[in-house]
């Protein structure tokens, strides 16, 4: 369809911010329902981008952008999310914006609701109309049936698992007549294999009545099997617009990255017995969605251990419990020496130190500075960067030598900011995971637990961050406990891989072995009871 | 412990489920126990305590009812209804002064509360927009600030003659009142204690209706206040109403969750604002009733009261700052009348101290305040653990 007008076009579109150019000359189409698959690495100006086309108040808060968008041939520059509404476009955002007492119904429709008149009305006007119950229901339930997909239209948002949420998210944006051009940012993130194929056969059925999509996803597969068009950004300027077909994804990865993402081999080093720096034994954990059971492992000094696994079995669980973050129970041994459980200073002291899976929630003070970041655990711990005064009766922030080292990491670990004052919420979530980590380095720990180190970040720092992890290692000889949803991650990083399922340990292997025996282990004796846990268990 | 955690299936036993019940309904069952225990140490009749209670339903449903909307908007309990309740007062100084009576002056009475009403809760509204998170301290404290207002207002501006001029003029900035019975004898404030002799009792006689029972202890008669008992009817079914209008849904979804409100395009600060201005109205409402009831009016001092009482008997009713129904409203005013009645007797019959009354009703109605919010907590608390055990997976 050369000829026809396309429904959206950006056209040299640019954005600064504070100084920071993070998109250049952007330019491309989208025709009606034509699905557009949007990937690069974090920082690479996707959500920008995705600002500028939703009139998120950000942009024009920091000065508007450069460059025009046409929507169906006009220019529009919306003020306002509401003006984007208007024109057309839904966006589905990475964090749920559902009400937690409101069914599904309810949420699909809030502010949009269906009333019935009375004569209240003429004196207080269209607030007072009475909601029509039947009517919203029959709306609701022709989005969700668009979509393809079943829920229960009064089911109340808090009791569904996240996979409902998701689609109750997008009937929302159905329900709107005249959505045209409909923005998914991440949207298969939360959900498991099985969920994100009916996502993406529900978001095929969208295109075929017409709707234009934007996909957005770290997943490449997802990109390469849903979309029509694929545009890669890296450091704000569009690289490469391809079709899938002809393309594959080690391709795409590399355009993203900007270099060939080399496939690690399968060498591992020998590593002789030594003694062990861990011991668990008989753990239970009782955090929520990732329930601890009953796991026993030990890990020697200088290993890289692996905990792998299926989403909700418990993997997480592990290290949160170690480190005291959740209510445990068991026997856990630090270098021979028995550890108090239930207890994160205690743990902090023992010369542990963890990296948590919830970056933004446990991981970073959100509104501080990086370099406070970076020091708080080592100050609080191990009274590094204090300076003592009266012999040590008054205690001083020692921010210089703070300021030495968050500039040494920033260099050493490539994150890109604006310096070490600028804080942590503003960084790309990538830049984020790698103040996480320079945290945990500064403790210089015996012990490093890391949670999920690459969810959610791009292929170039999942390199890097993975890379410094066994730098650490081998430099420091640092026992390190990775924990990760990726099997092939920790199969290039690791030396023995557990598999946790149900709660318990289904088995250890070394990292050498072939992927598909970890497959049957993390499927455990009965895969049909594994599916079901990941499904409804919430 | 390890063990038996980790059997603890999604599936709850009956017993926990039985202490699942006792756990989220706490408050009203130890209020529940403690009556149980008090009645029959005040010695009173069943027939008193069953007419004490349908009068004071009477008297204090109304008032309790206008909370329910702020709750309902996410704004936690409105301490600042007494903003309502001095409008409310201020009406039935005018009427009373007109010599308006009877149900006319009633219905007066609340015509011109309603703008002073609604105006307060606008002020009231708009600065507990500028306070998110933190209504209810603010609105507590604003209590007080315009109770200066109030004040000032009532003993000073109210009178035969002002002692202040209007700027700039020699003419008097006064509100004329003129009964000698209202205004103290200095010719400009309003006298502590005002009889409402026009307006006693006039809604609850409107429609009277008596019982006569006889269990065997000797007859007695209970008489029902009907014509107020329709009137709080009227209001819940208002409630039920508003809850089904678009406004009403407006309304709980700010209460949930602001931002995601805002985000679908809901005026949060305005719906806000409403919550409030329609609480503060109703509670000028409802302070009518009472003092209808009462027969007589504290001028400086009825109000007071009137935040905290109302407040504590919803509590006692098993509402909490965030979710709050009809029926809370109901068994909260009789629980906590109840207690009112039943405790001072008791407290006299056990100490043997006369006097002890008053302290014990204070000391009651701040003590259950700040104990239904302490069990609210711990409520809470127990409910997060709950929800962690439903988390486990079978053993």
């Amino acid at each position: 369809m050369p000829d026809m007008e396309p429904l959206l076009r950006v056209e040299a579109v640019g954005k600064e911010f504070f100084g920071n150019r993070v998109l250049e000359e952007v330019n491309f189409s989208l025709a009606p329902g034509e699905v557009l698959g949007l990937v690069g690495e974090n920082g690479a100006g996707k959500s920008t981008l995705m600002n500028i086309l939703f009139g998120m108040p950000v942009i024009q808060q920091t000065g508007g952008y450069e460059g025009k968008i046409l929507v169906g041939g006009k220019e529009a520059r919306f003020q306002s999310p509401f003006d984007a509404i208007d024109a057309g476009i839904g966006m589905v955002h990475q964090e749920f914006s559902l009400l937690p007492g409101f069914t599904v119904t309810e949420n699909i429709l809030l502010n949009r609701e269906s009333t019935r008149y009375n004569f209240l009305v003429e004196v207080f006007g269209e607030r007072i109309s009475t909601l029509d119950r039947r009517a919203m229901r029959k709306r609701a339930d022709d989005a969700i049936s668009m979509l393809g997909f079943s829920i229960d239209p009064d089911t109340v948002a808090s009791e569904m698992p996240v996979g409902h949420k998701q689609f109750t998210e997008i009937a929302r944006e159905i329900d709107r007549k005249n959505t045209k051009i409909l923005i998914l940012d991440e949207p298969t993130a939360v959900l498991t294999e099985s969920e994100a194929e009916i996502l993406i056969q529900s978001l095929r059925n969208l295109a075929g009545r017409g709707i234009s999509l934007i996909f957005i996803s770290h997943r490449l597969q997802e990109v390469m099997d849903l979309c029509d068009k694929i545009v890669v950004l890296r450091d704000g300027r569009v690289v490469k617009e391809a079709k899938p077909a002809g393309t594959t994804v080690f391709q795409v990865a590399s355009w993203m990255v900007g270099r060939n993402v080399e496939t690690r081999g399968e060498s591992r080093r020998q590593r002789a017995e030594t003694e062990a720096a861990l011991e668990v034994e008989r753990l239970w954990v009782d955090m929520p969605g990732e329930t601890v059971r009953n796991v026993s492992f030990s890990v020697q000094k200088g290993e890289i251990f692996g905990i792998g696994g299926l989403a909700g079995q418990g993997k997480l669980g592990i290290a949160n419990g170690i480190m005291g973050l959740y209510q445990a129970g068991g026997n856990v041994s630090v270098t021979g020496a028995k550890l108090a459980l239930n207890a994160p200073d205690v743990s902090l002291s023992r010369n542990m130190a963890f990296v948590s899976e919830d970056r933004r929630g446990v991981g970073l003070l959100l509104d501080e500075p990086i370099d406070w970041n970076i020091a708080f655990t080592a100050m609080q711990v191990q009274d590094k960067f204090v300076k003592k005064l009266l012999g040590g009766l008054i205690k001083w922030r020692d921010d210089a030598a703070m300021r030495d080292t968050a500039l040494d990491y920033i260099e050493r670990l490539e994150i890109r900011c604006t310096g070490p004052k600028q804080r942590a919420v503003e960084l790309s979530g990538g830049n984020q995971q790698k103040v996480c980590l320079a945290k945990a380095f500064v403790v210089a720990p015996e012990i490093l637990f890391v949670s999920e180190p690459t969810r959610g970040i791009d292929v170039g720092a999942k390199k890097l961050v993975l890379d410094t992890i066994q730098r650490v290692n081998e430099e420091f000889g640092t026992t390190i406990i990775i924990t990760s949803s990726e099997l092939e991650e920790l199969r290039s990083v690791c030396d023995r891989i557990a598999i946790v399922d149900n709660g318990r340990i289904s088995g250890i292997r070394p990292a050498g072995c072939p992927a598909e025996e970890f497959g049957v282990l993390m499927m455990g004796e009965s895969p049909v009871a594994v599916s079901d846990t990941v499904g409804g268990n919430e | 412990m390890d063990s038996a955690k980790a059997q603890a299936g999604p599936k709850f036993t009956a017993s926990e489920n039985v202490k699942h019940f006792f756990v989220s309904n706490a408050v009203p069952i130890i209020f529940l126990g403690l009556s149980a225990a008090a009645i029959p140490l005040s010695g009173f009749s069943a027939g008193y305590l069953v007419q004490e209670m349908l009068t004071r339903l009477a008297r204090n449903s109304f008032l309790v009812l206008s909370l329910l909307i702020p709750i309902m908007a996410g704004m936690g309990l409105n301490f600042g209804m007494v903003l309502g309740a001095m409008a409310g007062q201020i009406g039935l100084i005018l009427v009373t002064d007109w010599s308006v009576v009877g149900i006319p002056g009633m219905i007066l009475a609340a015509i011109i509360s309603m703008p002073i009403a609604a105006l307060l809760g606008l002020i009231c509204g708009k600065l507990l927009n500028m306070a998110k998170g933190r209504e209810m301290v603010t609105s507590y404290i604003l209590g007080f600030f315009i109770n200066g207002v109030y004040q000032f207002v009532v003993l000073y501006l109210f009178g035969v003659n002002g002692i202040l001029s209007l700027p700039f003029t020699d003419k008097p900035l006064r509100i004329p009142i003129t009964n000698p019975q209202l205004v103290l004898s200095r010719g400009y404030g309003i006298r502590n204690a005002i009889n409402l002799t026009g307006i006693r009792r006039v809604l609850d006689n409107a429609l009277p209706a008596s019982l006569r029972f006889d269990f065997g202890s000797g007859p007695f008669t209970i008489n029902i206040p009907i014509g107020t008992f329709i009137l709080i009817g009227l209001f819940c079914f208002f409630i039920i109403w508003f809850r089904r209008t678009k406004l009403g849904q407006d309304m709980r979804a700010v209460g949930q969750d602001m931002a995601i409100a805002d985000s679908a395009g809901i005026a949060v600060e305005r719906t806000r604002v409403l919550a409030i201005v329609i609480s503060t109205v109703l509670a000028a409402f409802g302070q009518i009733i009472f003092l209808q009831n009462i027969g007589t009016m504290n001028t400086y001092n009825s109000h007071e009261q009137t935040g905290m009482f109302s407040i504590a008997a919803l509590l006692i009713g098993g509402a909490t700052v965030s979710k709050a129904s009809i029926a809370n409203v109901f068994i909260g005013v009789t629980l906590f009348h109840l207690m009112f009645v039943v405790s001072p007797m008791a407290g006299k019959e056990l100490i043997g101290q006369a006097q002890l009354g008053e302290y014990f009703r204070v000391f009651v109605s701040y003590g259950i305040i700040a104990v239904s919010l302490v069990l609210h907590a711990w409520k809470r608390m127990q409910e997060r653990e709950r929800a962690r055990r439903g988390l486990r997976g079978e053993g």
